[in-house]
């Protein structure tokens, strides 16, 4: 009970040292990895497909392509991150590496890890959004300074998803979930929640699916800031709908975590 | 039963302790107490409810009913109290195998809220306990079977527990890694460390400890030292009859059990052989021959555990 009123706790915070521990040997590869892909995006949509895209001028406002996908892929990569960070080595610890059945034996409680991994998620998302906006700023794709508050929005996107896939994780008794959950849920969000184009294009019957998906919020919210369009009622109702996903993800995890830990 | 050492002294106290997994029984109403410095087993076959009662004991695993009390603690609502101060030897390994051996006790040494430099100290001390700290750097894979092991036994004592939860110690050991596993836990003992240790293998039971359970079935069936047991359920000798015969003909027992009839206070029949309860094995041996028995093969030994397990559960421990 402690620890739900406190998700902060002591305990919380050495599991996130123990998983810092890890990150020191890991570190090169998961900045690697985390990083290529949607380089390779920014490039490829970006500067490659924008040429196209600003030729017809179609973007409202006449701004860049470059300008348009830039703030979303910060968001985006942030997202598939925490998102696999969420799955797979969530499983791993609960399941084949057993750590947190190591670590419960000590005062360390099941909140704990599902904070302490929460908060570790949190700053894996930093670390990549902080590296991607420095891209985003070294390629002059920003219009406006306030893009640097897209890290938190990114990092706030990829809590959003990563408590509610922590809390499903915790329920599985394999990987086989994930392969559909990232077939079926991450991709197509990834592809239609207006990272590379306006939902508004999006069949009609579509666009009330991606309104109610925390990406297209994250990429919007991310995108006003970066181009300096930045609207309060529009940002409120992003920044709600992030932080409901993120608070509906934390007490199911509650939930779950302890059900599946506490046996 | 628990009278005697249901004091407030008892270092664990459990009473209709009992675990249910939805409509399976796992440990049913179970009382058992545990003195501070005492080697305290739970024996019996897989399936008996030896974990189930060990990860109570840890509180990892919340009680279905009853009470339970560590360090006078309880088990229900003062689990990270309790856990602070014992130390655990899962079944399992769960070793950090992205950490070193090192970093392995070093990360646990802080779950405790030990300071770096006391839990590295700490952790220097117990790889030379364990006879590892020349694979301080190595990664965990390499390590052999009983390697793992002593290093999670370090593990489980960078917290200075007065109480270590051992489930299993030796389970998969290969014999000269068993015997040095337990030098290690009689150290401990000597020192004054409670040991709780789960095994279905008797000798272990018979080496470690000064007092025991065994499990069945979900419950406790008898309780008290090796010695004891052996005398309250068996007799003094064994003596051990194969026969050619017998294999794959088991009418042949019911025979042979008639003219062994009076030599012995009971007969236990196994696939292999028969087991001959009585005082003198020698003479019991000499008068089985008289009456025209031709055994392949004959053992006179001392009764141990496995005959107490055998006379509690008609059957053998060891599947």
């Amino acid at each position: 009970m402690m620890s739900a009123l406190a998700p902060v706790s002591r305990q919380s915070l050495r599991w996130l040292e123990h998983d810092l521990l890890v990150f020191r040997r890991t570190w090169h590869s998961y900045l690697l990895s985390g990083l290529t892909q949607p380089f390779l995006y920014l490039v490829a949509m970006g500067i490659g497909l924008g040429v196209y895209v600003n030729r017809n001028g179609s973007l409202p406002g006449g701004v860049p392509y470059l300008d348009y996908v830039a703030p979303a892929l910060l968001v985006t990569q942030a997202m598939i991150a925490a998102a696999g960070e969420a799955a797979w080595p969530i499983m791993s610890k609960i399941m084949w590496d057993k750590t947190y059945q190591a670590a419960l034996n000590t005062p360390i409680g099941a909140l704990d890890l599902l904070f302490g991994d929460l908060m570790w998620i949190a700053l894996r998302a930093t670390l990549l959004s902080v590296l991607f906006l420095a891209i985003i700023v070294l390629l002059g794709a920003a219009a406006s300074p306030l893009v640097v508050l897209a890290v938190p929005v990114a990092v706030l996107t990829a809590l959003a998803f990563a408590a509610p896939i922590m809390a499903f994780t915790a329920t599985q008794e394999g990987d086989a979930g994930f392969n559909a959950l990232f077939r079926f849920g991450i991709t197509p969000l990834f592809l239609f929640s207006g990272t590379f184009f306006p939902i508004e294009k999006l069949p009609l019957f579509l666009q009330p699916l991606a309104w109610v998906t925390p990406l297209y919020h994250g990429v919007s919210l991310s995108r006003s800031l970066s181009l300096g369009q930045v609207e309060p009622v529009g940002t409120a109702v992003h920044l709600a709908v992030l932080v409901a996903f993120l608070a509906a993800g934390l007490y199911a995890g509650r939930i779950t975590f302890r059900r599946r830990l506490e046996v | 039963m628990t009278d005697t050492l249901a004091t407030p002294t008892a270092l664990i106290h459990a009473s209709g302790l009992t675990k249910r997994f939805g409509a399976f029984t796992a440990v049913d109403a179970v009382d058992f107490d545990v003195a501070p410095g005492e080697a305290f087993g739970f024996l019996g076959p897989n399936g008996a409810g030896k974990t189930s009662t060990m990860r109570m004991i840890g509180t990892v695993s919340p009680l279905t009913a009853g009470t339970l009390r560590v360090f006078g603690l309880d088990a229900a609502h003062d689990g990270a109290r309790i856990r602070a101060r014992i130390g655990v030897v899962p079944q399992a390994d769960t070793l950090d195998s992205e950490l070193s051996v090192l970093e392995n006790l070093l990360v646990y040494g802080r779950y405790f809220d030990l300071s770096w430099a006391e839990a590295r100290r700490r952790a220097i001390e117990l790889l030379d306990f364990v006879q590892l700290s020349e694979r301080a750097g190595d990664k965990v894979e390499p390590l052999s079977g009983g390697m793992k092991r002593r290093l999670v036994i370090a593990r489980a004592l960078i917290n200075e527990p007065s109480l270590l939860l051992l489930d299993e110690p030796t389970t998969g050991l290969d014999p000269q890694a068993r015997h040095l596993v337990w030098d290690r836990l009689y150290r401990l003992k000597a020192r004054g460390v409670t040991l709780v240790l789960t095994t279905h293998y008797m000798d272990e039971a018979e080496q470690l400890c000064d007092r025991l359970v065994v499990m069945d079935k979900a419950h406790i069936v008898a309780e008290g030292s090796p010695r004891s047991l052996i005398e309250r359920y068996v007799t003094r000798e064994v003596l051990e009859l194969r026969f050619r015969e017998v294999e794959g003909n088991p009418g042949e027992g019911d025979y042979l059990d008639g003219r062994l009839d009076g030599l012995a206070e009971r007969i236990e029949q196994l696939p292999d052989r028969l087991l001959v309860y009585t005082a003198d094995g020698e003479a019991a041996a000499a008068a089985a021959y008289e009456r025209g028995l031709r055994p392949s093969s004959v053992l006179v030994r001392r009764s141990s555990l496995e005959d107490v397990f055998l006379r509690l559960t008609g059957r053998s421990l060891v599947e």
